[in-house]
């Protein structure tokens, strides 16, 4: 639908003064066009300060970042930050200004036409799940969630190749965060933009990446891979560490029955039967709570729990 | 009539009104005839002088409230300058002037104008200041300028605070502006001035001229607070 | 130029000299003053503060606060001098009502938002520790309700004795006397008593301040004694 983005980090560092340990330490990193892109690590790790460089909030001291092959450096900064949706954990919404105000700020600022500016407008509501009527309402009349939304609409107004998202569901409640996840990955998959995504929750990380460049304290890269290789092969002790003991399972909770190898045979010694989505996790301890050794993936044949063994190699 | 200079004991000019040479508590009669040459024009001085002082104040406060809000720095010298000035007495501030400016409008304007600035200066500042810091972030990040995040964002939602200082700044002038009359013969001090000097002096003047000035303050103050609730649209929109 | 500033600099060193051929005279006026000044604050204090701890207290009559600092604020010291003069006589009785009613306003604002504005939490704390509501107030609100309750004290003292020198053309004495009188005094008497007048609010400002320091309980937060009052009264 629009264009993506890719980014390149080359040798970036940033050191803040009268501190031993930098903040962003030589980081490389390229990030292909179209990629969910998610920085994690504990605090202190530079995910934050390195996000903010890309948008050049936060200037570095040596290194490179390129937006498509381009040098971010070479640009006036207006025009580079207009060209990058920003959503920030407390959002930020200008209180002073409708819904729809706030969301039309940039591509006014980019000189659209009104009409334009105004069917972009409902257009972008009803892509994150609000209605075309939010827009004539004031940011203090809405919920924790739905200024989130907003605040992604007000982000994607001007279709930018990029996003660039730091915590953005840190503050809200545990079930519209998982709500709101779901809908950005589904908006991802619509949408198809580059998007850095920082967080410090490992869950989310892996819930929702792409790719998952693991930052460890001192700004230094740990480890860069998809999920699942992460899980399969944590690069260090501290990777290991920080993904935690359970990454076996964890890695099972990536996959569902439909994909797993099943046996189409005598189905009527197997009691369970499951639905292809449920994630092999869960059907594994479906199995270990009933006493089974077997279940039933509907549509499919039977997956035995001693073959679960083989899914992690 | 007035303006000769002479108070209003027992008034000599063709009025005999029993209610005014008995100098009782409210002479409605007196009112209806000295309004259009003692209160009439006394109300309108005051209101000048009044505008004149507030405006050039917001004039001054202003720019200087933005520089400050750019370079905190100049803020604390400021602060305690503003305490300070505001203890001097403005019978005595007006007086300490009269050598430089002489017995003019200009050396009330003077003082009420520093009244007004160390008012206006603060809450402008705290107004400027009262923009959230996620919410200029985001507008940073957004790709506004310094200039447009200023006139956008900071400057709209300081509004509350700037009509807040306004409405302080205007009532507390038409006060001060009373004790002009100690110098020259305008506002709505004149007639009350010239009233205590006389040996009984006249209720009826008094009064009214009080009425007046009070009642300007508080026109004032109402129209201020209309004026700010315009200006707030977002904050009557709350749920 | 040259002339003019001449003239200006030859009126305030007659006014300095003035200063210094009667110390004794200023200082009786300036004590005649700070007299009425006290007078008037005391009774101001007397009538308002009680008053404004209960209702902050028990959080009722905000209404009440409020509409004392508009008032405050938006009567001319002049009219209210003039008025009670009429009511009253010439004399001091008149003029300390005035000045009272004058300081009422900050006392009683800031003693309500003092003391209403205690954290909730922290009262609330108290209660259930079991204090009686004597002990909370004793204890746990007027120590926190000190620095804005002072504040108010302050602002209201400050605005009384910058007020009084108008309070002469009534019959109120201090340095007002003076102020008003250039035909006896001359422009070097008038510009001397200024001055004068301009160091005591000064004085009385950094005194009050002082104290304000003393009185505060160490921990307590205290609001910069030298912000400008924001319900400061006009003078």
């Amino acid at each position: 639908m629009s264009q993506a983005a890719e980014i390149v980090f080359d040798h970036v560092t940033k050191r803040y003064a009268g501190r031993d340990a930098a903040a962003v330490d030589d980081l490389s990193l390229e990030i292909p066009a179209g990629t969910f892109c998610i920085l994690v690590g504990p605090s202190g790790g530079g995910k934050t300060t390195a996000l903010k460089m890309v948008n050049r909030l936060i200037p570095f001291d040596s290194g490179e970042i390129r937006i498509d092959g381009r040098d971010i450096q070479s640009m006036p900064v207006t025009e580079l930050r207009r060209g990058i949706g920003y959503v920030i954990q407390q959002i930020g919404l200008f209180p002073h200004m409708t819904v729809g105000d706030n969301i039309a700020t940039v591509p006014r600022l980019l000189g659209w036409a009104k009409q334009r500016t105004r069917d972009r407008c409902v257009e972008l509501l009803e892509l994150v799940g609000l209605e075309a009527a939010d827009a004539d309402r004031y940011p203090s009349q809405l919920s924790g969630g739905q200024r989130q939304r907003v605040g992604l609409a007000r982000a994607l107004a001007a279709d930018p190749p990029l996003l660039l998202m730091d915590e953005p569901f840190g503050a809200l409640d545990p079930i519209t965060r998982v709500r709101l996840q779901t809908e950005l990955k589904r908006l991802h998959r619509e949408v198809g933009k580059t998007v850095i995504f920082v967080t410090h929750d490992i869950d989310e990380a892996i819930q929702m990446g792409d790719r998952i460049a693991i930052l460890r304290e001192g700004g230094v890269l740990a480890q860069y891979d998809t999920p699942d290789a992460i899980l399969a092969g944590p690069a260090d002790a501290f990777v290991a560490a920080f993904i935690g003991e359970d990454r076996a399972l964890r890695r099972l909770a990536l996959r569902t029955l439909a994909e797993v190898p099943v046996e189409v045979s005598d189905t009527s010694k197997v009691s369970d039967t499951l639905r292809p989505e449920t994630t092999v996790r869960n059907a594994i301890s479906l199995m270990l709570e009933s006493g089974a050794d077997a279940v039933n993936v509907e549509g499919r044949g039977v997956f035995r729990l001693a073959d679960v063994q083989e899914l992690l190699r | 009539m007035m303006g000769g200079g002479g108070g209003v004991v027992i008034p000599s000019f063709g009025h005999g009104d029993s209610c005014v040479t008995g100098d009782h508590a409210f002479c409605w009669g007196w009112v209806r005839d000295h309004w259009g040459d003692t209160l009439g024009p006394a109300l309108w001085q005051h209101v000048e002088l009044t505008l004149i002082a507030v405006g050039i104040g917001f004039a001054i406060a202003f720019p200087l409230a933005l520089l400050a809000h750019r370079f905190p720095r100049l803020e604390q010298p400021f602060g305690a300058f503003s305490a300070l000035v505001y203890t001097i007495p403005s019978l005595a501030l007006f007086q300490l002037l009269v050598p430089f400016t002489g017995i003019t409008w200009t050396t009330v304007e003077i003082a009420l104008v520093g009244y007004t600035l160390v008012i206006l200066f603060p809450n402008i500042v705290a107004g400027l200041r009262s923009a959230s810091a996620d919410v200029v972030e985001a507008a940073h990040g957004m790709g506004l300028t310094r200039v447009q995040v200023l006139t956008r964002i900071e400057l709209p939602l300081a509004m509350p605070a700037i009509v807040g200082g306004l409405r302080i700044a205007v009532v507390s002038t038409v006060a001060i502006a009373t004790i002009a009359a100690t110098l020259l013969p305008d506002g709505l001090g004149y007639p009350i001035f010239l009233a205590l000097k006389e040996p009984t002096p006249f209720k009826t003047e008094i009064y009214s001229a009080g009425v007046l000035a009070v009642a300007l303050a508080i026109g004032c103050d109402l129209l201020l607070v209309g004026l700010r609730r315009l200006v707030v649209p977002w904050a009557r929109a709350s749920a | 130029m040259t002339l003019a500033d001449a003239a200006n600099l030859h009126t305030f060193v007659d006014a300095f000299r003035f200063i210094g051929d009667h110390p004794v005279f200023l200082l009786q006026k300036a004590a005649e003053q700070l007299e009425l000044s006290g007078a008037a604050l005391a009774i101001a204090m007397a009538a308002t503060l009680p008053l404004g701890i209960a209702l902050g207290h028990a959080h009722r009559g905000s209404g009440i606060a409020i509409a004392a600092s508009i008032v405050g604020r938006g009567l001319p010291s002049l009219v209210l001098i003039a008025a009670f003069l009429t009511l009253l006589g010439i004399g001091f009785v008149n003029n300390m009502v005035a000045l009272a009613v004058l300081g009422s306003g900050p006392i009683l604002t800031n003693a309500y938002d003092a003391v209403a504005g205690v954290d909730r939490d922290t009262v609330e704390a108290a209660r259930g520790m079991g204090m009686t509501w004597r002990q909370i107030l004793a204890k746990v609100e007027l120590p926190l309700a000190v620095p804005l309750l002072f504040t108010g004290i302050r602002v209201a003292a400050v605005t009384i004795v910058a007020t009084a020198p108008i309070a002469a053309i009534a019959g109120g004495g201090g340095l007002g006397d003076i102020i008003v009188n250039q035909a006896s005094y001359r422009l070097s008497g008038v510009l001397g008593a200024s001055f004068c007048a301009m160091a005591l609010s000064a004085a009385v400002f950094v005194a009050l301040g002082g104290l304000q320091s003393a009185v505060t309980p160490r921990g307590v937060r205290r609001t910069s004694v030298n912000e400008v009052p924001e319900r400061k009264e006009s003078l």
